[in-house]
């Protein structure tokens, strides 16, 4: 745990948001709160095809009714987007084709809602239907009609093949194979705010667009390239999110339709979602198919590793090249795995899109990486506990797949929840119907790389001091409600020795901060933490070269503290904080210091390397208690206790706020929530699209929570910190599932744990056959062979050994840079030598 | 946000010209009282009334007036959550108060009433969508389309009975006060209901709903369960009302167990109560009520959870509901 005596003051101690009275108040203003003179109010005519060809488009009748200012379609804003270089596929409204019933066929923006809406109902759209892709093995069996035509095969928008160390070599030597199947259901973010936008023109042709976006920066990126403008003369200002969960990190079409429905009216012109098109927006969590083989010595230690995903993408790339690879990149970070195959492919249906959920891509094979440890510990007759805590991956060590950890602190967690909860007086011993489980996780402290190929900063920060005492913090980061904007206040503050009140923050401006990527990949503490740290060390310096001087003492023995600046080693020699920064000004002129990061590059050098690397891993352990009703199938989780390994709480009451939403979101991913769709024949509509029956737990759901936060600083991070906004859901699904094998000894190898698949379950059990409900297969697919690549302990160098060295410098960097919402990947990227 | 259509707003403060408004604006005009139903409605333009009367301002309809003999007769404008909460009938009609109490949510029980509830419109999963996803599945019989997508073959509309007031009020025999411009009549709340998706009511369209009266108290005990997926906000999968009326040697002497959210009306099962007549309430007469009460039931897929998870625990609720009664458990969820 550190030492018990802080170096802090202020990283470390429980402080309410910045932000929070005016939340709390409801003085903050969201997206929709805004109001702009002459406003304008938009409305998007949705396709109520699954898959079409529009064959006409008639504006005539809407653009003619009164109080229409003006009417788009697909034809008026040409130019692709998409959130990855390498899936520029979406339009802001579809062109020639509808691929689910939802996307967005034609704009209007009138004097009221009412009136668009009306003027929606008078577009006249001809279309031509298509055979709709259903599923997975729909979309592996048709070749035609195919929903793109870019991918790696007919609907195939992404396959990988890697492998590390050579896996059916290693599975030779092992005692035991087990191999199992599991499902994981797709799920959305249910962000309490709809996302809106309002976009205005200024006299002089700069555009500013307000969005409840996750992602200020990349949606700068598209609007200047659908909209062709230069980029220094477009403004985007993220509105503070009202949740976003990685449901708000993609450009969006409504964000550029309000953008040029503004620039052909003259008017500012906004829009908000509604509550069902929200869930069209989606890109939530992909609807994933796994298989994972393990081979062990008869002891327990793992040989080889083989996992395969077939992941549901929806309708269009968003992140997904990046989700296929994360759902095969950490599970080599827990436990050691000397070998390790992953393959994956990711397929294009005709269902709102998949994307980036808290977790992304890593949920689905966590679940399925967890709860096969769970039956593999069951069938070598060990503790699933005590069997975990032996075959940890070590600190300070490379993966068979090339991921640099540093501190690791799982054991720790593992320990802290397990004497917590009384594992070991429960585990296998509470009454039939009552239960626990255990599950681990890890999860990254922000991506290595970023969506798109630079050498840039990921995150920089501005400081502005002034005579007043006052210091203003500029960053590109944008406060999606997780605290971010509070964290670099601390930062700031923790540095120069005033309080987080003192800071201004100006935060999700392109204009006025400069580039933070996101929120999004659990990078902003760690990223925007050293930026902020770098610059106000800087200012901090200035400060003192000034002081130093004024006061007569070597600048290496001030100090700062208590809004303050003196002599270390004699307090009373010392000046305010305002008289330290006016002193600085009189001498230097304006005190204004900057500070950025990048992370340090990643040992991987193949194909696909881009994803997964991180600065930092967090780990979680979580123990779940359940109770299982035998009659009904009803689960509940009465109780989690879960540790979170976050190398160090710049704020505890934040992080366990963080910890305790994972959880709950997990839950509801354990038990219930499902982002489902009806048949080809029922057009493939959305189940349920609104907040009554898409079903996520109340608080009478909500289980007790018990958290540990497991503070062993990580060199690498801020302060030592790493992540936590998204780890802690992670162990939740396979911790529950676990626990209803335990109380009640069926297997509920998918997600979410029905009753109606408990209960099946149960009654074939009491027939006698295999307690068990999930999938039993995955589809013959036929992957390419495995790119070889020899891993750390084989000596390998990171690269490809089987005689497939791409072109390093050949390949189109923006088409082909991989991935990751959270990286991309770097295949054709030269090496960055600058670090 | 979804956006109400236009609608001209009519609040008068009596019945009788809650009536005269009817009339006067004829089959474009609907009732509203606490509006949780019918507002959600208009915004997915399932029912598009030019007119809405508002009978939050008729006093008379808010009042409850009991008498030890007749029962209690209660205003169809009291509020889901004064049902929930009066000691009254908590303590005489704990069936009627709990029914109340499981409603939906807090905010939602405060303003929904009982006549409100009781007259709820039946509900579909192909049904309760906005207008922009009923069309693209070129919408349903019950509201603009042809189709029954439950069932497409069939001729009727298999929309689900989803008040949990419904099923307890026809398992008391409680009945419901009708007033319209040609007089008030007293219906027993069994006759109120059809087994149809779209005319799901006997009720008139110009007859308001204007009171629920309780029977006698007295020799019997009822109570209600429900099903749903999460403890508050969700409408029933499935509801089981049951009153026994026992012997003085404890014998049963009559039973009514009523099914909700499993047919388009609170579906009364006889054979259920004959499982259970002449015999004390035990485990072995429990379990064949709740068998007879499981066998007809014929849920669609219309509504959260599996059709035939939906079936099976019929038989788990019957019994759950049966036990509450014989007083070996508290139920409820």
């Amino acid at each position: 745990m550190g030492t018990n005596e802080s170096p802090f003051r202020v990283i470390g101690t429980p402080r309410p948001k910045i932000d929070a009275v005016a939340k709390v108040t409801g003085a903050l203003l969201f997206a929709d709160d805004l109001v702009r003179p002459r406003m304008l109010h938009c409305k998007l005519l949705r396709a109520p095809h699954p898959h079409a060809l529009i064959v006409g488009i008639d504006t005539t009748r809407a653009a003619v009714l009164p109080g229409v200012a003006a009417v788009l379609t697909g034809r008026d804003l040409p130019v692709p987007f998409g959130i990855l270089p390498v899936s520029q596929d979406e339009h802001a409204l579809c062109i020639e084709r509808v691929r689910f019933v939802g996307d967005g066929v034609a704009a209007v923006a009138a004097v009221d809602e009412d009136t668009a809406l009306a003027a929606c109902e008078l577009i006249d759209v001809e279309y031509e239907p298509l055979r709709a892709i259903a599923s997975i093995e729909d979309a592996l069996a048709t070749r035609e009609p195919a929903l793109h035509d870019y991918g790696d095969d007919a609907n195939v928008h992404k396959r990988v093949a890697l492998d590390f160390g050579g896996v059916d070599d290693a599975m030779q030597g092992a005692d035991v194979v087990r191999e199992d199947v599991f499902f994981y259901e797709g799920n959305t973010h249910l962000a309490m705010e709809q996302h809106a936008a309002l976009a205005e023109w200024s006299a002089d042709g700069r555009l500013t667009l307000w969005s409840s976006t996750q992602t200020p920066h990349y949606v700068h990126r598209a609007l200047s390239k659908v909209l062709e403008l230069d980029p220094a003369h477009v403004r985007v200002i993220a509105t503070p999110n009202g949740g976003g969960f990685g449901g708000k990190s993609d450009p969006f079409g409504h964000e550029i339709v309000v953008a040029e429905l503004a620039r052909r009216t003259g008017r500012p012109v906004k829009i908000c979602l509604t509550r069902e098109e929200v869930f069209y927006c989606h890109r939530g969590r992909h609807p994933t198919l796994m298989k994972i083989k393990t081979g062990l010595t008869r002891d327990g230690r793992i040989l080889a590793m083989d996992f395969t995903s077939f992941l549901d993408g929806g309708a269009y790339g968003s992140y997904g090249v990046a989700s296929t690879y994360y759902t095969g990149a950490l599970q080599t970070v827990t436990y050691q795995v000397p070998a390790y195959r992953f393959r994956g492919v990711r397929v294009f249906t005709n269902k709102p899109p998949c994307g980036p959920k808290r977790g992304h891509g890593t949920p689905q094979p966590r679940f399925a990486l967890e709860c096969h440890l769970d039956k593999i510990a069951e069938q070598l007759g060990v503790d699933p506990a005590e069997w975990r805590q032996r075959i940890l991956q070590p600190p300070n060590s490379v993966t068979a797949n090339w991921l640099r950890i540093g501190s690791m602190a799982l054991g720790h967690c593992i320990s802290t929840v397990v004497q917590a909860s009384g594992w070991a007086q429960k585990f296998r011993q509470l009454p039939f119907g009552h239960g626990v489980g255990i599950a681990c996780s890890s999860y990254i402290s922000g991506a290595g790389l970023p969506i798109y190929w630079n050498n840039m900063p990921h995150s920089s920060v501005q400081l502005k001091l002034d005579r007043s005492g006052g210091v203003a913090a500029f960053c590109g980061s944008t406060d999606i409600g997780q605290g971010s904007d509070s964290v670099l206040a601390f930062c700031v503050a923790e540095v120069l020795g005033i309080e987080p009140i003192d800071i201004r923050v100006v935060t999700g401006d392109t204009d006025l901060a400069p580039v933070d990527l996101g929120s999004y990949s659990s990078r902003v503490t760690m990223m925007t933490g050293h930026a902020a740290i770098q610059a106000a060390v800087r200012a901090r310096d200035v400060l003192a070269l000034a002081v130093a001087a004024k006061l007569g003492v070597a600048g290496d023995r001030l100090t700062v503290a208590g809004r303050r600046v003196f002599d270390a080693e004699d307090p009373r020699r010392s000046v305010s904080f305002a008289e330290a920064v006016q002193i600085a000004e009189s001498g230097q002129g304006a005190v204004g210091t900057v500070g950025s990061y990048t992370p340090p590059r990643s040992p991987g050098r193949y194909k696909g390397a881009g994803v997964g690397p991180s600065p930092a891993y967090s780990y979680s352990c979580a123990v779940a208690e359940v109770e299982v009703e035998p009659s009904t199938g009803i689960v509940r989780v009465p109780k989690v206790w879960i540790a979170h390994d976050i190398g160090q709480a710049i704020n505890p009451l934040l992080a366990l706020g963080q910890v305790e939403g994972s959880v709950y979101m997990g839950l509801g991913e354990a038990l219930m929530e499902e982002m489902t769709y009806r048949d080809a024949e029922r057009r493939m509509v959305h189940h349920h699209p609104s907040m009554l029956e898409y079903k996520t737990p109340t608080t009478l759901e909500m289980c007790d929570v018990e958290s540990f936060l497991i503070e062993e600083a990580e060199p690498g991070g801020p302060f030592g910190a790493k992540e936590v906004g998204q780890g802690p859901l992670l162990p939740i699904p396979p911790a529950v599932a676990n626990a209803v094998y335990d109380a009640v000894g069926v297997r509920i190898d998918q997600v979410p744990c029905a009753p109606h698949a408990v209960l099946r379950a149960l009654r074939d059990k009491m027939k006698g056959k295999d307690g068990r409900y999930g999938p039993t297969r995955v589809p013959d697919y036929n992957f390419p062979e495995a790119s070889l690549v020899r891993t750390p302990a084989q000596g390998g160098d990171g690269r490809e050994a089987n005689g497939r060295p791409h072109d390093e410098v050949g390949e189109n960097r923006e088409s082909t840079a991989g991935v990751s919402t959270a990286g991309v990947s770097t295949a054709g990227a030269p090496p960055q030598e600058k670090r | 946000m979804l956006r109400l259509p236009r609608f001209d707003f009519v609040a008068p403060t009596t019945v009788e010209d809650a009536l005269a408004a009817r009339a006067a604006h004829g089959t474009d005009a609907m009732y509203v009282a606490g509006g949780t139903d019918l507002y959600p409605n208009m915004k997915r333009r399932q029912q598009t009334p030019r007119t809405v009367i508002s009978l939050a301002g008729i006093p008379t309809m808010r009042e409850i007036h009991s008498s030890p003999e007749l029962g209690l007769r209660i205003g169809a404008g009291v509020t889901l959550s004064h049902l929930a909460s009066d000691p009254l009938i908590n303590e005489h009609y704990p069936a009627v108060a709990r029914a109340a109490g499981l409603v939906s949510t807090p905010p939602l029980r405060n303003m929904g009433t009982i006549g409100g509830n009781l007259l709820l419109d039946t509900r579909c999963n192909y049904y309760d969508q906005t207008y922009e996803w009923r069309k693209a599945i070129d919408f349903c019989m019950k509201k603009d389309g042809e189709i029954c997508w439950v069932a497409p073959s069939s001729p009727r509309c298999w929309a689900v009975q989803s008040s949990d007031g419904a099923p307890v009020a026809v398992a008391l025999g409680a009945s419901v006060i009708l007033a319209s411009a040609t007089g008030v009549r007293r219906v027993p709340a069994q006759d109120l209901y059809y087994n149809d998706g779209i005319q799901y009511l006997t009720k008139r369209p110009d007859e308001l709903l204007v009171g629920y009266i309780l029977p006698a108290i007295g020799g019997w005990r009822a109570t209600y369960v429900k099903l749903r997926r999460r403890g508050s906000f969700d409408f029933p999968v499935l509801g089981v009302a049951a009153r026994v009326d026992f012997h003085p040697d404890g014998t049963v002497r009559a039973a009514r167990i009523v099914l909700g959210a499993i047919a388009s009306y609170p579906m009364l099962v006889p054979a259920a109560a004959d499982a259970l007549v002449g015999r004390p309430l035990d485990a072995a007469s429990i379990a064949d009520a709740a068998d007879a009460a499981f066998r007809p039931a014929q849920p669609m897929d219309n509504t959260d959870f599996t059709l035939a998870w939906r079936k099976e625990m019929v038989r788990v609720y019957g019994g759950k509901a049966l036990e509450e009664i014989k007083g070996d458990v508290r139920g409820g969820t």
